[in-house]
């Protein structure tokens, strides 16, 4: 039996869980990481995706978009912009955060016509939102 | 001398207004506790994310590359006041504190020959500032609509606030918002967003840890988040407080109107004892006559 660690998941207007977990799978900017206890004390941002919480009560699917994790030995506290469970992720809040993403990448394309940097990143999220939506079994629509 | 019926007039409608204020501060009762509800659930977030991020402030805030969210443009030319209010009324000295405070913090700024720009959220304290400070004004963001306030919202602000700071439109941004104190205390807050300031409590303890991608990139992603946050946190704060100073107002309105009908009342019982205690006299008057 591996040695368990708290895991908190928390939106700025609730938490969304608070138990304990043996190994937390975290979509990190650079990409997925799973912590288990023990961690090496780490911060990482987060890119839309799928965090998997795995603890003695089972496994938990929750959908995160923007914020940071942070990776303590003792637990993972996860500070996400977006957080959903799972069950509650439907086509027509997908759609919305897709929708968000094109127009952030729309709007990068046109104020940084010359720098590249803005206009990669808002490719990169919309490109991410994209994947989680193949991860979850949703289909973006005009795709 | 008011005549018996305005007396009764007068009463009556003084016991109307007094079930409307009685109907009010239930209400605001009731939605205070929603607000506080809401402003509790958001704390871990807002504490933890300002811990992580005065750690990153204190260990990347001196280099030369630090984003100019923390460190500033360089100068405090142009100051952005966020001035936070209600959307209506009838909330006590709510809404005239906040502005009070904006006012006496742009009166200083102008006397020190600094440019000011003012940000209005919510109606009232738009209407408060107009007369002395309008031509100061340079935009309006109305949540009249909102009936919940969610973290969309406090984005929505930050991005306009972000997209005029990127412009170059301005130096520091200020908001101004009322701290929750409890019912009858909310203090009017002046608190600075851009460039970002931190306490350095809990600042040594993040320097042991790893950081994905480097730290500035972090620190680059999170800041604009940050201004989102704090803007977030003072927008319930202040629901919180609105509620909070509506019901302790129209506690003291339900408490003077009740007043008020008690010394209308003990005024039209003498008047009509001095009305029924005249016609006595006339009666007996008339019989001593005969």
């Amino acid at each position: 039996m591996a040695d368990t660690m708290q895991f908190d998941l928390v939106s700025p207007e609730r938490r969304l869980a608070s138990v304990q977990a043996t190994e937390v799978q975290i979509p990190g900017a650079d990409g997925d990481m799973t912590v288990m206890a023990g961690h090496a004390p780490t911060i990482t941002t987060l890119r839309p995706g799928v965090l998997r919480v795995a603890g003695p009560s089972g496994t938990d699917e929750y959908v995160v978009s923007g914020g940071f994790a942070e990776i303590t030995g003792e637990g993972v506290s996860v500070l996400a912009e977006e957080s959903l469970h799972r069950d509650e992720m439907n086509q027509s809040i997908y759609d919305r955060m897709l929708d968000q993403a094109r127009d952030a990448h729309a709007k990068a394309q046109e104020t940084f016509k010359n720098e590249p940097g803005p206009v990669d990143d808002a490719a990169k999220l919309l490109s991410d939102m994209v994947a989680m939506g193949g991860h979850i079994g949703l289909t973006p629509k005009g795709f | 001398m008011p005549s018996l019926k305005d007396l009764k007039n007068r009463i009556a409608s003084v016991k109307s207004t007094r079930k409307i204020t009685k109907a009010m501060q239930m209400v605001a009762a009731a939605k205070l506790r929603r607000a506080q509800d809401a402003a509790e659930q958001a704390r871990p977030y807002t504490e933890r994310f300002n811990a992580v991020m005065a750690g990153l402030a204190s260990s990347v805030g001196g280099s030369d590359t630090a984003p100019k969210l923390l460190s500033g443009t360089g100068s405090d030319k142009v100051q952005m006041l966020i001035v936070m209010t209600a959307e209506r009324g009838l909330c006590g000295g709510f809404n005239a504190n906040i502005a009070k405070l904006a006012k006496q913090h742009a009166a200083k700024l102008v006397a020190a020959g600094k440019t000011v720009k003012i940000l209005t959220v919510g109606k009232k304290g738009r209407d408060n500032m107009r007369r002395e400070f309008g031509q100061y004004f340079v935009g309006h963001v109305d949540l009249s609509a909102v009936k919940r306030l969610g973290y969309a919202n406090a984005q929505d602000i930050a991005r306009d606030v972000l997209t005029r700071f990127d412009a170059g439109e301005f130096d520091v941004a200020t908001i101004f918002f009322a701290r929750f104190e409890n019912v009858i205390t909310q203090h009017p807050t002046a608190l600075q967003i851009i460039p970002a300031k931190f306490d350095d409590a809990g600042a040594a303890a993040n320097e042991l840890y790893d950081y994905e991608p480097s730290e500035e990139a972090i620190l680059a992603d999170l800041l604009p988040r940050g201004v989102a946050t704090q803007i977030f946190a003072a927008l319930l704060e202040n629901a919180a407080s609105e509620q909070g100073a509506r019901m302790s107002a129209m506690d003291n309105a339900t408490r003077n109107a009740g007043d008020m009908i008690e010394r209308l009342t003990i005024q039209y019982n003498r008047s009509r004892q001095a009305v029924i205690t005249n016609e006595l006299i006339e009666i007996i008057s008339g019989a001593e006559a005969l």
